[in-house]
């Protein structure tokens, strides 16, 4: 599967509080209204500015902080194809996984706001066509491949009634 | 040959591991907070589990208590619930923040407890693999009793000297991330020792452990030893201990050592933890509010250093001081040793036990352009409720004494002036 979209550009240390506000806590149940207000602490204009499939880009840690999988669940909810990241907090990563958010790590640098994106999935290849070049891509753990490709945890819990891992 | 958290996930996966190795373990604690429980209670029903396995499954009811709006008394409601009908345990509004209550009544040495927020790995202090997850990550270990870990490569923080009279574990904390960076351990662990932790109270080494997150950090572990012990045995629970070391010959990816009586007491500025500067540089910044509370530094030990500079004292008029006690019984010691009256007369409101203005849900919200200086663990953009508000992160000692001030001040100056009045 190929997805195709727009770069988002984001900063080093994008948190889970800048992802998903804590001032928005009383919507957490209400994940649609809740994803209205996707990093808006980080851009204001994303939300309402962003087309399905467009691409978040940032640099390094992103995700940091809380373990809210609140913030996965909302850029994916907004219809975000992938976060594209030098690097991810730990917590971050292994939560977008479980809601099938893909995540890749790669250099950032290379992309810039607006870029036309291109990520193949099967072969995990970026691909920045308005710059013309690839980009190298860091492959995921093999266990956190597993569940994303069952389509998330719930799924894989569900497929194999226990983790299957290896 | 084993690092605390290899030793820990070998003896609860059965199975002889080392780092970077990938696990299933056995999970004895699995808790969520209101902030966390709903989502991961829509998983479950979503799988139609109806029934938790882990030995000990926890929600508690603490970052928005009491519920300031109809969303989340719904979701209360749900959480209560959904653990009657389960089988796991409720903690209400009023009983604490879920990482003080883990440690107090729940969490063991040698334990895996997982927790759907962040900061679980204050338990770590007590010498269990504590770890904070998302919502389905919990909701599947509370169903199945179990949950998987890629075992983590471990830093060594060697710690060693006196601290000066003012300084405190929190300052520590601060200057270690400040050296290593938000990410400076990240997928690893921290584990600490060294003979400033040896001699220190548990109550300041769940401060270090509480704050492993802000590197990155899995786990922050300390070893299970006679302070952990006494500490056990007080709340009653000396059947729960047991002695918990890191082998001698263990494996680390590196060793770092620090020199406490070297350090000053630390400031987090804005909007990153790991933007920590020695107070020096932050003297004389106006504070609007402190906060003196949360999982970090609600603890009783910290109440006491507050309430003792604070004495027979008075906030500064332009500066509001929130008090909030992390639990039930930290209340009622702070009550019985007579520590409210203190706050209260020195111009301060006492909140009831929970996270409070911590994640800004609620209480104490900042104001456009308004500092506060707060005990917590963070101070990202917008955390306090407020993207135009400024949060500084210190110790209590420092909190209270910048409370009477009216700007961030240096407490070593109060223990300097004590020194001389005792003399
Ligand atoms: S006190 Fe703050 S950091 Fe601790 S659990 Fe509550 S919201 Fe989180």
């Amino acid at each position: 599967m190929v997805l195709k979209g727009k770069a988002w550009k984001f900063g080093d240390s994008i948190s889970t509080d800048l992802i998903c506000p804590g001032r928005y806590f009383h919507l957490r149940s209400n994940l649609p209204e809740l994803a209205k207000h996707v990093l808006e602490d980080a851009d204001p204009q994303f939300a309402s500015s962003m087309s399905k499939d467009d691409f978040v880009v940032a640099g390094n840690n992103f995700g940091l902080g809380s373990s809210r999988e609140h913030a996965p669940t909302i850029i994916k909810l907004a219809g975000v194809s992938a976060v594209l990241a030098k690097s991810f907090a730990r917590i971050f990563y292994r939560n977008a996984i479980n809601v099938g958010l893909p995540l890749v790590e790669c250099d950032t640098d290379k992309i810039d706001q607006g870029d036309e994106l291109e990520l193949n999935l099967s072969t995990g290849i970026i691909r920045n066509k308005t710059k013309d070049i690839d980009l190298q891509v860091q492959s995921l753990p093999k266990a956190m491949l597993n569940i994303l490709n069952d389509g998330g945890l719930v799924a894989h819990i569900q497929k194999h009634g226990d983790f299957k891992l290896d | 040959m084993g690092t605390l958290a290899e030793k820990i996930l070998t003896a609860k996966s059965g199975k002889d591991c080392s780092a970077n190795d990938v696990v299933i373990a056995k999970v004895d604690v699995a808790a969520f907070q209101d902030g966390t429980g709903p989502l991961g209670v829509r998983q479950l029903q979503k799988m139609n589990i109806n029934k938790v396995k882990a030995a000990k499954s926890i929600f508690f009811l603490d970052h928005a208590a009491p519920s300031p709006r109809q969303e989340l008394s719904n979701d209360h409601m749900l959480l209560r619930e959904f653990s009657k009908q389960a089988g796991a345990i409720l903690s209400e509004v009023g009983d604490g923040v879920i990482h003080q209550r883990l440690v107090e009544s729940f969490a063991k040495p040698g334990d895996v407890v997982i927790g759907g927020d962040s900061h679980t790995c204050t338990s770590g202090a007590l010498g269990a693999f504590a770890t904070g997850m998302g919502s389905t990550d919990i909701a599947i270990g509370m169903a199945i009793g179990k949950t998987w870990f890629k075992v983590p490569k471990t830093i060594r923080i060697e710690v060693n000297g006196k601290f000066q009279p003012g300084v405190f574990s929190k300052d520590l904390i601060l200057y270690l991330i400040g050296m290593i960076g938000a990410d400076g351990a990240t997928y690893k662990a921290l584990e600490f020792g060294g003979s400033t932790i040896d001699r220190m109270s548990m109550e300041s080494r769940f401060v270090l452990s509480n704050m492993a997150v802000e590197a990155g950090a899995k786990v922050g572990l300390i070893a299970s030893d006679r302070v952990t012990r006494e500490y056990l045995k007080a709340r009653g629970r000396l059947k729960d201990w047991r002695p918990l070391a890191p082998d001698m010959d263990a494996d680390y990816e590196k060793v770092i050592k620090i020199d406490a009586a070297k350090i000053e007491p630390q400031v987090a500025f804005p909007h990153t933890v790991d933007n920590t500067r020695p107070i020096s540089s932050a003297k004389g910044k106006k504070v609007s509010q402190v906060f003196i509370g949360t999982c970090t530094n609600g603890r009783i030990e910290d109440l006491k250093i507050a309430a003792k500079i604070l004495s027979g004292k008075k906030r500064a008029t332009d500066t509001r001081l929130i008090v909030i006690p992390a639990s039930r019984d930290v209340y009622l010691e702070a009550m019985k040793l007579g520590l409210l009256a203190t706050f209260v007369k020195a111009g301060a409101i006492i909140m009831g036990p929970g996270c409070g203005p911590c994640v800004g849900v609620h209480q104490g919200v900042l104001g456009d352009g308004e500092v506060c200086l707060s005990t917590a663990n963070r101070n990202f953009k917008g955390r306090m409720g407020n993207p135009e508000g400024f949060v500084y992160l210190a110790s209590p000692a420092t909190a209270a004494y910048s409370a009477i001030k009216g700007k961030i001040s240096d407490p070593r100056e109060f223990f300097s002036a004590k020194v001389k009045r005792e003399k």
